[in-house]
């Protein structure tokens, strides 16, 4: 309750600030029109025609929540939620190899940072590549991956979900490694004195020693992944999900639909980053790592 | 040496390489540890009495002479599991219960479920912790930590107990409370015992051996067999004989700093 007043404040803020952009942004097309039609319009009538025009510039708040809700809310109050027109259809597209990405891209991180804590070659090499593989564009990379993927028969929701792995297995790498090796030198001289094995070591210290560090990862994995699911559906010639939505939009003009696809992407973004975080609390808690 | 030698150290020298240039940390270290003995290592930091415990325990390899633990080579016993370490914190894993961290090395080694819960049990009660088998370390006061550290060096085979300065960071009550029952442990476990420490009345009064060891380079200056009984309540500080081995420990270790300057 103590946090509720200075984010409203902060909502409240985004909201006027918005508003007062849109009045800006559009005023020049409303003029325009009155001029056409010669008549004069007064402050009045400029500032509602700035919020409800059809392609405007910047849409008002309200014209991208009723978009939401007539692509939502709406549908499903008429049985067609899962219609390819409703939003909820493409956020699902979107999720769906968000999800497999996420799943994909956790595993070849945590694979490869085991490898990295465990094996000198991998150690010395392997860390350049990986860093190297994030400065590559992915908007460069997203489209060969689709093209190769396909030519191999590969099509449809693998592809996407590879690239939405091939962003979100760095953070992962970088904190895991992180993790397994947070156990100090007194802790790794203990297991030695009892004598233990490199798998006794890994699974009764070192992993659970780095579950802080893992969970921080997944936060940006997941939405390191969300943003790899919305660019691999840009090279795919816009069928569906969000990614498609973003660019069908911004073909025709559809800037309504371009915001609420993108409030529904950072939504969606929140959503699962703060599931993450629930477990994360759960979990450190009942390890008694809870910071 | 004989047959109940446990420990025996000749002319053991560790030099580190540093950037500095060679550090001697240990320079020709002769001692033997019998068979129940408490041996205390006493000196100032840098006098090598951990690195010395540490060669014992195979967590650093001499770079001259030998070691043997129970008749075999420091990497043997270690695999054998000789001993049990304590080191000075008390490190116990946040995720387990205090049952769970003295099971670690049980379930490590490879002991059943029953036994387990057998020797967990066995050990909670031998370091007074008998209630707090479900309880997390977080739950527990440092002094009651450590003693469930000391509980986990116990819980397997081992016939020795290497402890390294294990109540450093404690407060003197506690501290004298803990080697009361450290005394009366060793008593019931007949355990060998080497404990390193930098407080002279502490290894005075746990002590049948008291080895005093100075740095630059680390080496033991005297041993002393202490003639106290082996039953020894809080008062016997105040006695003379105490008093007397407490002097010549002090001196022992003036000597050693002497030689620097």
């Amino acid at each position: 309750m103590r946090n509720l007043f200075p984010i409203l404040t902060v909502v409240i803020a985004i909201f006027v600030l918005w508003y007062a952009g849109s009045v800006a942004l559009n005023a020049a097309w409303a003029q325009d029109k009155a001029k056409r039609a010669g008549v004069e319009l007064t402050t009045k009538e400029l500032v509602l025609d700035t919020m409800s025009q059809k392609k405007p510039k910047l849409p008002a708040p309200h014209q991208v929540a009723e978009e939401m809700w007539k692509t939502t809310g709406d549908m499903v109050l008429k049985g067609r939620g899962f219609s390819k027109r409703s939003l909820i259809y493409h956020t699902w597209v979107t999720l769906s190899s968000t999800l497999l990405g996420f799943v994909l891209g956790t595993a070849l991180g945590v694979a490869l940072a085991v490898g990295i804590v465990y094996n000198r070659t991998m150690d010395m090499s392997v860390m350049p590549w990986v860093i190297a593989s994030q400065t590559i564009p992915i908007l460069a990379i997203a489209p060969m991956i689709i093209v190769v993927l396909n030519a191999i028969g590969i099509s449809g929701l693998l592809p996407k979900a590879v690239i939405s792995m091939y962003l979100s297995f760095f953070p992962v790498v970088v904190g895991m490694v992180k993790g397994l090796r947070s156990p100090d030198h007194m802790q790794l001289d203990q297991m030695k004195t009892w004598s233990a094995s490199p798998g006794q070591q890994f699974w009764k210290l070192r992993l659970p020693s780095s579950m802080p560090y893992f969970f921080t990862s997944m936060k940006i994995a997941m939405a390191a992944s969300l943003v790899g699911a919305i660019v691999g559906e840009l090279p795919t010639g816009a069928v569906a999900g969000l990614g498609a939505r973003l660019l069908g939009g911004s073909y025709y003009g559809q800037t309504i639909q371009i915001w609420s696809a993108l409030l529904t992407a950072a939504a969606l973004a929140a959503c699962l980053v703060g599931l993450i975080g629930i477990v994360q609390r759960v979990v450190l808690k009942r390890m008694g790592m809870a910071s | 040496m004989n047959d109940t030698t446990v420990i025996a150290a000749k002319n053991l020298s560790l030099t580190f390489q540093t950037n500095d240039g060679p550090v001697h940390a240990l320079k020709d270290v002769n001692l033997d540890v019998q068979k129940g003995d408490f041996v205390s290592f006493i000196g100032p930091s840098g006098c090598g009495k951990t690195t010395f415990l540490r060669c014992i325990a195979d967590l650093e390899h001499p770079t001259a002479g030998e070691i043997t633990v129970n008749g075999m080579s420091a990497e043997q016993a270690r695999k054998a599991r000789a001993y049990g370490y304590v080191f000075q914190a008390a490190g116990l894993y946040p995720w387990r219960t205090i049952g769970g961290n003295i099971r670690l090395p049980l379930e490590i080694m490879g002991y059943d479920k029953a036994d387990q819960d057998r020797r967990v049990k066995e050990v909670l009660e031998l370091v007074h912790l008998d209630n707090f088998e479900k309880k997390f370390p977080w739950q527990l006061s440092g002094g009651m930590q450590q003693r469930a550290s000391i509980a986990r060096a116990l819980a397997f085979d081992a016939d020795i107990l290497l402890m390294d300065e294990p109540f450093g960071a404690l407060d003197e009550i506690v501290r004298d409370h803990l080697n009361e029952q450290l005394l009366e442990l060793w008593a019931r476990t007949n355990k060998t015992i080497g404990f390193v420490t930098h407080s002279i009345p502490e290894a005075v009064y746990l002590s049948t051996k008291i080895v005093v060891m100075s740095p630059r380079p680390g080496r033991i200056t005297d041993v002393i067999e202490s003639t106290l009984p082996r039953e020894r309540p809080l008062d016997i500080r105040d006695t003379p004989e105490f008093i007397e081995i407490a002097h010549r420990v002090r001196d022992g270790l003036r000597a050693g700093h002497g030689d620097e300057h």
